[in-house]
């Protein structure tokens, strides 16, 4: 939907190149370029004003680099400018000198504090630590019960009782004194930001229970609300990090920049699946990626990966390369690659793929169609279309619903692509290739 | 039938690229883990396997809602959280004054008064400064850049380069409200079908049982029968949500067991409520990221079976969270891809996020919002009204 940043500039810098100085007009184009590819990120506008002065001298200086591709360097430097900005360092924890370490979970409702609560405290079990949940949400009444249901999973046990928000945390962090557990994670309930009641009650908690760390957990699709949002829990909490959930979606995440530099305190971690396990410090430079829509190929190999059988797609390449590529891989791989979602929204995400090609309308119904052409082949058909004859192609053309003119066609086709292939000389040389399936094999 | 072509070149690249980045995946990954981050390892291999083979069979689609699979209990519990806005515990359990829309928004009006209030204090024309601050603005309520600045030169190109701020103010307003459709926003039943069907979609957290809750109030209180099919069988806790709106408002709920094909319990929920003359199905369903794949192929299902039996789908409305940024339009692009989206419904407008983004939807893909959910009771549902929208982004007339 979005065109990368890497795209629209290579059209506003097309016309600089071989200029050997740049006009002031050049420059403004690239920096309104960058600016509004932070803002379809939904990076708040006030942000995207305070960071693209210093995004712009990078890329200015760029922008004079003899590169063919000045687009490609301007994008390259603003990423490296981000990266900046959204912090080089993993966060850390520190830990109180005298346990137990007390954090505080706090955000808008729906952002994701309990599941977050939960696979933070894995991660900490796995560290070595011992940590202990408090299930201080009690707005709602799933939330104590789902908190102990994933405080099961991850092997933590969890503190509640029904009575006050402020009562739970104080005797919940009284208990886990008691039991000698060194991190204490307090899960709180969401609250709107404009809630002064209920802002009023997450100071309240903290007070209590005089957290050391306070973290701020945030949608990743959160828009241009982020900064109100992540300003009014730093005056109230004096936040510690920020955890950004939801980033298996395909959220921009400008939000991560956002938040970062209004309260200028760091992302900590990053919530990446559904799974207790998805849950890993913030890469700044996966981050910047993603804002700027570069993050596009590693959402698409996720994708790749959920849904399809890598043996199945390694095999059907191999078969092309080698030239045996027939109609039998390519149903397999047709069905393959369907599973991934719409043809078109598949080939959005794909790097190098000509803007022409992209902005092709891709019928799915035409794509049905040639599935159930070539289904309705037997195997030796789809081995050897050349056996294909006249009551053949009745047959298949009657079994698909189509006409023996339609399967003609596809017949057709499938021929000139293959020539196709086998001129273009697909496939890298086999040395790389065999070096890629011995590490492969290391691993498993 | 170049997308024959096609559909071959990213055979190859993903093929080659997929061996390609597992490899290297596979070499950072060790590096990462001598730190403390075990946590990421191990994802790739195992998720294949849990995923069905063939979505396309129908069996494959309910593979993934079978409740052994680690992988989906932890789906439960998350869903259960990101969908925790909806469970109704602070939800008044006396209907109180239902909110306007005029009233719930001006909480939060802020940049357009300021903005304006700004202006009037000088009868000099409009500056680029300002131009520039009313576009910022309209960036701010979450339309995204195109819109802004699509709006921007329209009023530029009618009032010239330094109208009046009051001139502004009220081409602004024209402008906001041309931009949505110009059609009925009612809820549509079909006068030949008993029941007609009503399909409640989005992704986690949006507010998607609140709605159910809200709708069916608003749907009895206007005389008709109404059912609930509890169809979000993942997490534990959903049916019970629903039935606690249910009992509020003194509507049926029909579930499944925990985990059972929500399409099926759709279906069922249907057929009873043509059994017992019913007059609407409210449908609620699990949240679901648009990037999902085989959960959005679950929708397709769950919208196919809907349409099979003997009620009529008559709405399926998509439930957008106001603070959601420029995602929003994916999510209306994919869901509309999935399930015919017939309208949306803009949730959590009583807190400080405008809700833009539902314009840009609107006039992007021709979606209507039909309703805003202005807060957490059970009268806090009103019919969208652009001209109180526009006017509580814009500002009342005083402000100027």
């Amino acid at each position: 939907m979005f065109e990368t940043l890497g795209e629209r500039l290579e059209g506003a810098l097309s016309r600089i190149r071989g200029k050997t100085r740049l006009t002031q007009a050049d420059v403004d184009e690239a920096l309104a370029e960058i600016r509004r590819a932070l803002l379809e990120a939904d990076v708040n506008i006030g942000v995207v004003n305070l960071i693209s002065e210093r995004v712009g001298v990078a890329a200015v200086g760029a922008m004079t680099s003899p590169s063919l591709t000045p687009g490609q360097q301007v994008v390259k430097a603003v990423h490296n400018e981000l990266i900046d900005v959204l912090g080089q360092d993993t966060y850390r924890i520190r830990f109180a000198s005298t346990p137990p370490t007390i954090l505080l979970l706090a955000g808008l409702q729906g952002s994701g504090k309990t599941t977050a609560a939960a696979k933070l405290a894995l991660l900490l079990r796995r560290q070595g630590r011992s940590p202990y949940l408090i299930a201080a949400d009690l707005a709602r009444p799933g939330a104590v019960r789902q908190l102990e249901i994933l405080g099961e999973q991850a092997g933590v046990p969890v503190f509640s009782e029904p009575t006050t928000p402020v009562e739970v945390a104080t005797k919940g962090v009284a208990e886990a004194r008691r039991l000698a557990r060194d991190v204490v994670i307090i899960d709180t309930a969401g609250r709107l930001a404009i809630d002064d009641a209920l802002m009023n009650e997450v100071s309240e908690i903290q007070k209590a229970t005089q957290a050391h760390l306070r973290f701020l957990v945030v949608d990743a699709m959160i828009g241009q609300d982020a900064v109100v949002t992540a300003r009014a829990f730093d005056e109230r909490l004096e936040l510690s990090a920020v955890i950004l959930t939801k980033l298996d979606g395909d959220a921009r995440g400008g939000a991560a920049l956002s938040v970062k530099e209004v309260v200028g305190k760091p992302i900590a971690f990053a919530s990446v699946g559904e799974k207790l396990e998805d849950f890993e410090p913030f890469y700044p430079d996966r981050m910047a990626s993603r804002i700027l829509g570069m993050g596009d190929v590693l959402s698409l190999i996720e994708r790749a990966q959920d849904t399809m059988d890598e043996d199945v797609a390694k095999k059907g390449a191999d078969r092309l390369r080698a030239g045996h590529f027939d109609l039998e891989d390519f149903l397999e791989q047709l069905r393959q690659v369907r599973r991934m979602g719409p043809l078109k929204g598949v080939l959005s995400m794909l790097p190098g793929v000509p803007k022409e090609l992209k902005n092709q309308d891709i019928d799915e119904g035409e794509i049905s169609r040639i599935e159930a052409i070539v289904s309705s082949m037997t195997k030796a058909e789809r081995k050897n279309p050349s056996i294909i004859d006249v009551s053949r192609r009745a047959r298949i053309a009657s079994g698909s619903g189509t006409t023996q003119l339609q399967v003609n066609t596809l017949l057709k086709q499938f021929r000139d692509m293959n020539k196709m292939m086998r001129q273009m000389g697909v496939g890298p040389p086999s040395a790389t290739r065999s070096r890629a399936k011995s590490k492969r094999k290391k691993r498993r | 039938m170049e997308s024959l072509l096609i559909v071959v070149v990213l055979f190859v690249i993903l093929g080659f690229g997929l061996a390609l980045v597992r490899t290297r995946a596979g070499a950072n990954r060790q590096r990462i883990d001598k730190g403390e981050t075990s946590a990421i390892d191990g994802n790739s291999a195992t998720q294949v396997e849990e995923r069905p083979s063939d979505p396309h069979s129908p069996t494959a689609v309910t593979d993934t809602l079978v409740p052994e699979a680690p992988a989906d209990e932890d789906r439960l519990a998350e869903e259960e959280e990101e969908d925790a806005r909806e469970t109704p515990d602070r939800v008044p359990t006396a209907p109180t004054q239902p909110a306007s829309m005029t009233s719930s928004l001006t909480r939060s009006r802020g940049p357009f008064a300021s903005l304006f209030s700004r202006l009037r204090s000088s009868d000099a024309g409009i500056d680029a400064e300002e131009w520039t601050r009313l576009e910022e603005t309209l960036i701010l309520s979450d339309m995204g850049p195109a819109l802004a600045a699509e709006l921007v030169a329209d009023l530029k190109g009618k009032l010239g380069k330094s109208p009046t701020a009051l001139a502004l103010r009220q081409a602004l307003t024209e402008l906001l409200e041309s931009k949505f459709l110009q059609q009925s926003r009612e809820l549509q039943f079909s006068v030949t079908t008993k029941p007609s069907v009503i399909l409640v979609v989005g992704v986690n957290g949006t507010g998607k049982t609140t709605t159910i809750g809200k709708v069916a109030s608003l749907l009895t209180s206007s005389g008709r029968s109404v059912m609930i099919a509890a169809g979000d069988t993942f997490r534990a806790a959903a049916t019970e949500q629903v039935g606690v709106w249910a009992s509020l408002t003194g509507v049926e709920v029909v579930s499944g067991q925990s985990g059972a094909d929500p399409a099926s319990v759709i279906f069922d929920a249907i057929e009873h409520a043509r059994a017992v003359g019913s007059d609407v199905v409210l449908c609620d369903t699990a949240g679901r990221l648009q990037t999902k794949t085989n959960l959005m192929e679950e929708l397709k299902k769950i919208r196919r079976v809907a349409a099979k039996s003997s009620g009529e789908v008559t709405e399926v409305l998509l439930v957008i969270d106001a603070t959601t940024g420029q995602n929003g339009l994916r999510q209306a692009e994919v869901f509309h891809g999935a399930a015919e989206v017939t309208g949306i419904v803009l949730t959590k407008l009583d807190g400080s996020a405008k809700g833009g983004v539902a314009l840009a939807i609107e006039s992007q893909f021709g979606i209507p919002i039909k309703l805003v959910g202005l807060g957490e009771g059970l009268l806090d549902l009103a019919p969208f009204d652009p001209q109180a929208f526009v006017a509580a982004l814009v500002g009342e007339e005083s402000d100027v």
